[in-house]
């Protein structure tokens, strides 16, 4: 079982582990959580190769108080997996995984934006659905939905030249 | 032709091969169907970068879903992807029925798969009909939109609207078949039929239409994956990787279908793909309606569903069971779901947290023209701005669901 596997891989590098309604779920500490994905991505009995989801879920009473939660997916093995990782605010950070992951650019990029989780080593971290000027996170709990923010004035494409990709 | 003596020294001598363009094209383009930017750096009309800048469409589709009951997310699921709303509709159905451990009954779930698909269709019509004009096959656009409208006014039939459906619910769905629904779909079919006939006849073998599709957009099968493509962009890459198949949900593991795949990647593989898809689907819906069983479409669990309306004005256990759902929302026990359908564009995940309170905690969905709009400027770089049309149609970008 895959459960059993994880566990005797990596032992106490998984903090928790449950499994409810077919779905396994494993909480994970952040620092060494680069090389754990990469060992699943990597190794032969996990083949963790296909990142589906990044996203986070804001506990605001909770210690800590963001789950960052990733869902990954083995398109040669079948089976599904979901990574979580318990941060605290109000500058919850992780790093990075767009080295594993392509799919990472943009997922992490829009966790940004709407929950201001900083992925350190992200070669591009900037907002990706609001614009720029927009202040606050929308998806954290305590941004009330009814809040309004003032349209932004146009950009002078001559003064601000346009960014590249990367 | 010799430059007058005075002009000699107010030319600025330049070379025009390193001079590199900006141009922004977008948001609103005629040619991009879907509010889009690209922020590209031209040599010539060669793109050298792009920067595709997404969210014109915001409207927090996942924090609104957080406010109210979760019976009250369907209507904001049918504005993702616009283009098949069943398909949304069963998405977070299944989630949410997950949550709660209910088990629908087996015609719910026939009548849900059969309608997903007919969405499916309905999806690449417009996909592939739009992406035709582009190239200038408008004949086969409104060959493909004609037949969307017969499929559009099957799904009338069942739900009551075209587009906006709403039509399932935790547990069920609003209506149940026509009686006729077997009747109008062959008639349906029969003239779909014929539009796909011809439409394959303008389009697969076409000089122009290959030549703008073929080796275009190109993503090799290791980058795809990478980049998290689902769907007929994922296959055309050449890895058989289907919702349907590798984690079957409704009931398709009884269904008997293939996945088309291709070989190279490109715009083409993708066209191909889908188009297969469409008989695909097709055999699906006959293969369903053939096993239809009989029976509700609901299931009568009075903490989930809502009691009769004879129940509700006729008792007084009916009227508190329909204000308590109605006020406080379905009780769905604290968790996690996650459930991944096959859209008409890849993998459309919902993941739904509960607190045990009648309100979603937090709705999060996996869309999947967003990761395909995240490879748009691998597909892109080095290729002409031409392709940025042809390649943007395949992704088949649909604002509600990328930008949510």
């Amino acid at each position: 079982m895959l459960i059993e596997k994880l566990k005797a891989r990596f032992g106490d590098e998984i903090l928790s582990a449950q499994d409810a309604r077919d779905e396994l779920t494993i909480t994970i500490e952040r620092e060494r959580a680069y090389d754990f994905f990469r060992a699943l991505r990597d190794e032969a009995d996990f083949e963790f190769n296909f990142l589906t989801d990044i996203t986070a879920v804001d506990w605001l009473e909770r210690k800590p108080r963001f789950d960052i939660v990733y869902q990954l997916n083995s398109l040669t093995r079948g089976h599904r997996l979901r990574v979580k990782i318990g941060v605290e605010g109000p500058e919850p950070w992780v790093n990075s995984v767009v080295g594993v992951w392509g799919a990472a650019d943009w997922l992490e990029r829009e966790c940004f934006d709407m929950f201001g989780v900083i992925f350190k080593g992200h070669p591009d971290l900037r907002r990706i659905l609001m614009y720029d000027s927009f202040e606050g996170y929308p998806l954290r709990k305590d941004y009330h939905y009814n809040k309004r923010q003032p349209i932004v004035a146009e950009i002078d494409p001559v003064v601000n030249p346009i960014r590249s990709s990367r | 032709m010799a430059l007058p003596a005075r002009w000699k020294n107010k030319i600025v001598p330049s070379d025009p091969s390193d001079e590199i363009m900006e141009l922004q094209m977008g948001p609103s383009h005629p040619a991009s169907h879907g509010t889009i930017k690209f922020n590209l750096k031209l040599d010539g009309e060669r793109i050298v970068d792009c920067d595709v800048e997404v969210g014109y469409l915001h409207r927090g589709f996942e924090k609104m879903c957080e406010q109210g009951t979760w019976t009250q997310c369907f209507p904001y699921t049918d504005r993702l992807n616009y283009a098949s709303p069943c398909i949304n509709n069963v998405g977070f159905a299944l989630a949410v029925e997950r949550l709660l451990a209910v088990e629908t009954t087996e015609r719910c779930k026939y009548v849900r798969l059969i309608m997903s698909e007919v969405a499916r269709i309905a999806d690449h019509l417009t996909c592939l009909g739009m992406a035709s004009s582009e190239v200038g096959a408008t004949t086969v656009a409104f060959y493909m939109l004609e037949a969307r409208e017969f499929l559009y006014d099957l799904i009338e039939s069942v739900t009551g609207a075209r587009l906006t459906v709403t039509w399932c619910r935790v547990g069920g769905m609003t209506h149940d078949l026509p009686a006729d629904f077997q009747d109008r779909m062959k008639a349906s079919f029969a003239r779909l039929d014929q539009v796909l006939t011809d439409c394959d006849k303008l389009l697969s073998r076409n000089r122009v239409f290959i030549d703008r599709m073929a080796g275009v957009g190109k993503l090799a099968k290791e980058e795809a994956i990478s980049y998290g493509l689902t769907g007929p962009l994922l296959r055309a890459a050449g890895v058989s990787y289907d919702v349907r198949k590798a984690h079957p949900y409704l009931v398709y593991d009884r269904m008997e279908f293939e996945v088309p795949v291709g070989d190279r990647g490109d715009n083409y593989d993708r066209f191909n793909v889908r188009f297969q898809e469409m008989y695909q689907s097709k055999r699906i819906i006959e293969q369903a309606l053939a096993a239809l069983p009989e029976g509700p479409v609901t299931i009568t669990d009075p903490k989930v569903v809502l009691p009769e309306k004879e129940k509700v004005y006729n008792s007084i256990e009916g009227l508190m069971n329909h204000f308590k759902l109605i006020m406080e929302g379905i009780h769905v026990p604290a968790g996690e779901v996650y459930q991944a359908v096959e859209g008409a564009n890849g993998e459309l995940g919902f993941y739904v947290v509960s607190d045990g309170s009648g309100r979603p905690y937090r709705v999060r969905v996996r869309p999947p023209c967003f990761l395909g709009m995240g490879a748009l400027n691998k597909m892109l770089i080095g290729r002409m701005i031409p392709d940025i049309i042809t390649t943007f149609g395949m992704i088949n970008m649909i604002g509600g669901e990328c930008d949510r």
